[in-house]
C-alpha cells in the first residue's frame, strides 16, 4: 500500500516502535559503555520486568502499582545479577563476559517457564487509555499513543540522570575512562552497581509498558535483544544519545520497508546495520576507542 | 436417529476390522516380515514388551499452548490402547490391552516448532528407544522435516497439527501420514460459506505467517474466493513467525481498503494479530475470517472478537451431539483433563487410533507391511463419521467443519465459543492426488 496516507500512518508507527527500542537499547548501551560488558541478558530483563509487573497487576488490580513493581524488581535483579556474578567478569576475556550473561538470560527465561509456564499473560491498559485514538490521517490505539508519551518522559529521565546529575557525571566519565575516575578517588564499584541496575530497569520498565500492546511469554525477549543490538551497533555502542537516534531509526526502517513489502522489514534493518559498520564502524555517535 | 446411525456404522466397522484381523492371522504376513532384514527401527523397537512413539512437540514459543493440547490427545489414546478402553475399541476392534501384545509409551520433547529441534529430539529417540513411530508438529515447516527424516529413517511418521498443502502435496513421502484438513480442504470448504454469507466482488486483506503453512493456505484461500467469488486479495501482510508487534502490517491493512482481514497467523502470532487487530480499530469494522481454526482463539481474544467470524477447523466439541463417538472422547477428555477438548487433542487421537487400527490389522509393526495395509484406503471410524486414506499421498479424505463465532449472551458454558453451520464431507474438497507435486518414496 504505497500511498502518502499510508506513508504518513507508517512514519508515526515507526516513531512509536523506534522510541520503545530506544528506551530499551539506552538500558543495554549504558552498561556496555560503563562496565565494558555485553548484557545478553537484557532481553530477559525485559521480559522479567514484564512478569514482575504481571504479578503486581494480578494482586492489586493497579497498572501504576505493576509498572513501579516491574521496574524496581528488574533493577534489583540486576544489582544482584552485578554484585554476585557480572563483577568477577570484569577483568575476564569478552568471551566469558558474554557466555555468562547469555546463560544467565537462559536461566531467568527458564525460571519464569518453570513457576508460570509458557502461554501468554496481558495486562489490559490503564483505564482510560483504552480505545482508539482519531489523528486525522490514522486511527491508532490511544494506548500506543500514550506509551510514545512514557517512552519520551523514561529516556528523559535517563538524560536528567545521566546528564544532569553527579552521578550522572561519573557515569559518563567511566564510560570515557574508568581506570582515571577511579584514580580520582572515586568509588567506581559503587557506580559499576548502580549503571547495571540502571541499564536493567530500564529494559524491565519497557517490558511492563509494553506489556498492554503484545502480551508476555517466557521467551519474549528473544527478538527484543536481537533488535536492541542492531539499535545499538547503528547509534554508537555506548553512546545513550546513539541508541535514541539508532532506535528511531531502526522503528523507521522496519515501519517504512513495512509499507513496500513487510517481509523485507527485518532484512532491511540489517542491512542498515551491515551499512553502518562498513562505513561507520563505531556507530552512527560512538566514537572510536570506547569500549 | 443419529445415534442408532452412527452406532450402526461402528458395528459394520467392528465387523469390518474383525474380518481384517482374522484374514491377517490366516495370511503369511507375520512370516513374511519376520524374514525381512532389519529396517529403521524394526526388529528391535517392538522385540520387548512395550513399543516407544517419539513425539517433538512444541512445548515453548508461539504454538506452545496448542501444542499442550495436541500432546493431551496423545497420552489419551496410548491411555486407552494399553487399557483398552471402549472408544478405542470402536477404532481397534478387538482391542484388549495394548497393541499387539505390547505396552505403549510416550517419549516426549519439546520442539518449540522449530524443523531443526524436531529432528534433533527424534533422532535421539530413534537411537535411544527405539522409537516404531514418531509424531509432532503444530507447525508445518516440522511436519515437513519430520515427514523427510522419516523418509530417510524408515520409521512411521504422523504429522500432528499441520496445514499446509505440502505435507502431504510435494513434501509427501511413503511413511507419512496426515489425518487432520489442510489448506486446500479449508479454502474449498469455507470459500462457498464466505460467498454465499457475503456476496461476490469483495476485497479482502491475508495476514500471512512466512513459511510453508502460511503461504499454501493463503494461495488456496485466495485461489478459491477470486476464480468463485471475484474476491481481490488488496494486500497480504506476510510476517515471520513468532511477530509480536504486528503494528506495521495492520498499519498497511488500515489503508488498504479491505473490508475482510483473512488471519492466516496461527498460535500466539494469530492471538496477537487479532487483539491488536481490535487495538487498531480494525475489527469489528472489517469482518475476520479464520481458514485454519486456531485452539483457544476463541478463549484468548475473548467472544466479543470472535463473535460473527466464519472459520474452518477438524472438530469442535459441541459435535458430540451428533456424533457418538465424538461424545465418548470429549468426556473422557474432560473427565481426564478438566476442559473440553480443541482439535488439536481430537487430532492427535484419532491419528493414533488409525495407526493402532492398522497396526492391528497389519498384525505387526513391520514399517512396509503398516503402510501397505494403510495403503488399502479402508474405511475406518473417526469422531465425524467414517473416512479413509487416499493411498497416493497419504492424505486422510475426512470431514471439514465450518464454524461461527457465537455472541457471548448465546454461550452456554464458557467453553461454547462456535456454533457448527456445516460439516462439509471430504471427497469433494480434495485436489487431484498429484495436483500438489506428490511422489511417494520407495517402501524399503
Amino acid at each position: 500500500m504505497v500511498n502518502w496516507a499510508n506513508f504518513l500512518s507508517q512514519l508515526f508507527n515507526g516513531l512509536v516502535q523506534g522510541a520503545l527500542l530506544a528506551l530499551i537499547s539506552s538500558g543495554l548501551t549504558i552498561i556496555y559503555g560503563t562496565l565494558g560488558v555485553l548484557n545478553l541478558a537484557h532481553g530477559a530483563m525485559f521480559m522479567l520486568g514484564g512478569y514482575a509487573g504481571w504479578v503486581a497487576y494480578t494482586y492489586t488490580g493497579s497498572f501504576i502499582v505493576a509498572a513501579i513493581v516491574g521496574t524496581l524488581f528488574v533493577m534489583v535483579v540486576g544489582v544482584l545479577m552485578e554484585r554476585g556474578i557480572i563483577r568477577y567478569f570484569y577483568n575476564r576475556p569478552p568471551e566469558d563476559q558474554i557466555l555468562v550473561t547469555f546463560g544467565l538470560g537462559i536461566v531467568f527465561v527458564e525460571a519464569v517457564r518453570f513457576f508460570f509456564g509458557s502461554q501468554s499473560e496481558s495486562i489490559p491498559p490503564p483505564p482510560g487509555l483504552v480505545g482508539i485514538t482519531h489523528l486525522g490521517f490514522m486511527v491508532y490505539p490511544t494506548y500506543r499513543l500514550a506509551l510514545f508519551g512514557i517512552v519520551v518522559v523514561a529516556l528523559l529521565v535517563l538524560y536528567v540522570v545521566l546528564y544532569r546529575t553527579r552521578i550522572g557525571m561519573i557515569v559518563r566519565a567511566g564510560i570515557e575512562d574508568s581506570t582515571m575516575v577511579d584514580l580520582l578517588g572515586i568509588n567506581v564499584q559503587r557506580i559499576f552497581m548502580l549503571v547495571f541496575g540502571i541499564g536493567a530497569a530500564a529494559a524491565g520498565f519497557a517490558g511492563i509498558v509494553n506489556t498492554p500492546v503484545v502480551s508476555i511469554a517466557p521467551d519474549v525477549g528473544e527478538p527484543i535483544l536481537v533488535q536492541t543490538f542492531v539499535v545499538v551497533v547503528i547509534g554508537g555502542v555506548g553512546s545513550f544519545p546513539g541508541a535514541i537516534i539508532g532506535g528511531l531509526i531502526a522503528g523507521e526502517i522496519i515501519s517504512i520497508t513495512s509499507m513496500f513489502n513487510p517481509g523485507y522489514a527485518y532484512v532491511m534493518l540489517f542491512v542498515a546495520m551491515t551499512l553502518v559498520l562498513m562505513f561507520r564502524p563505531y556507530g552512527l555517535l560512538g566514537t572510536a576507542g570506547r569500549e | 436417529m443419529s445415534i442408532s446411525h452412527d452406532f450402526r456404522l461402528s458395528r459394520r466397522a467392528v465387523l469390518a476390522g474383525s474380518a481384517g484381523l482374522a484374514g491377517a492371522a490366516m495370511l503369511p504376513r507375520m512370516a513374511f516380515a519376520e524374514d525381512q532384514p532389519p529396517i529403521g527401527t524394526w526388529p528391535a523397537g517392538s522385540s520387548g514388551d512395550t513399543v516407544n512413539i517419539g513425539v517433538a512437540v512444541p512445548r515453548t514459543g508461539t504454538y506452545a499452548e496448542q501444542g499442550e493440547d495436541e500432546l493431551k490427545g496423545w497420552e489419551l489414546a496410548v491411555e486407552h490402547i494399553n487399557n483398552g478402553d471402549d472408544l478405542m475399541k470402536q477404532f481397534v476392534p478387538g482391542l484388549t490391552k495394548g497393541l499387539l501384545g505390547k505396552q505403549v509409551a510416550l517419549q516426549v520433547a519439546d520442539s518449540a516448532a522449530k524443523p531443526n529441534d524436531a529432528v534433533q529430539a527424534e533422532q535421539r529417540f530413534i537411537s535411544e528407544n527405539k522409537v516404531v513411530l514418531m509424531t509432532g508438529s503444530t507447525s508445518s515447516a516440522v511436519a515437513v522435516a519430520l515427514n523427510h527424516f522419516a523418509d530417510q529413517q524408515k520409521v512411521l511418521y504422523l504429522a500432528g497439527i499441520s496445514g499446509s498443502n505440502d505435507t502431504t502435496g510435494k513434501d509427501c513421502v511413503r511413511y507419512g501420514f496426515r489425518q487432520n484438513f489442510f489448506g486446500q480442504t479449508a479454502a474449498a470448504a469455507l470459500g462457498p460459506v464466505l460467498v454465499k454469507a457475503f456476496g461476490k466482488g469483495r476485497k479482502a486483506a491475508f495476514m500471512t505467517p512466512d513459511y510453508t503453512y502460511g503461504h499454501t493456505v493463503t494461495k488456496s484461500m485466495n485461489d478459491y474466493l477470486t476464480q468463485n467469488g471475484g474476491w481481490t486479495q488488496v494486500t497480504d501482510q506476510v510476517s515471520p513467525l513468532g511477530t509480536q508487534d504486528f503494528s506495521q502490517y495492520l498499519t498497511n491493512i488500515a489503508n488498504s481498503g479491505a473490508e475482510f482481514i483473512i488471519n492466516v497467523n496461527w498460535g500466539r502470532d494469530a492471538v496477537l494479530s487479532t487483539q491488536q487487530a481490535k487495538q487498531f480499530g480494525l475489527l469489528p469494522q472489517m469482518n475476520l475470517v479464520i481458514p485454519y481454526q486456531i485452539p483457544f482463539l476463541a478463549k484468548d481474544v475473548g467472544a466479543d472478537i470472535t463473535e460473527g467470524v466464519y472459520a474452518a477447523t477438524d472438530f469442535w466439541w459441541t459435535q458430540e451431539d451428533q456424533y457418538p463417538l465424538a461424545k465418548m472422547f470429549v468426556e473422557s477428555f474432560l473427565k481426564k483433563y478438566g476442559y473440553r477438548p480443541e482439535w488439536g487433542a481430537e487430532n492427535s487421537y484419532v491419528s493414533f487410533a488409525h495407526w493402532a487400527r492398522v497396526v492391528t490389522e497389519a498384525g505387526t509393526f513391520y514399517p512396509p507391511d503398516v503402510i501397505k495395509t494403510w495403503e488399502k484406503g479402508e474405511t475406518m471410524p473417526s469422531l465425524l463419521g467414517d473416512v479413509h486414506y487416499r493411498p497416493e499421498d497419504h492424505q486422510c479424505i475426512r470431514p471439514v467443519v465450518i464454524v461461527k463465532g457465537k455472541k457471548a449472551s448465546d454461550m452456554k458454558n464458557p467453553e461454547d465459543f462456535w456454533e457448527v453451520l456445516e460439516v462439509v464431507p471430504g471427497e469433494g474438497l480434495m485436489q487431484a492426488p498429484d495436483a500438489f507435486g506428490c511422489k511417494l518414496g520407495s517402501y524399503t
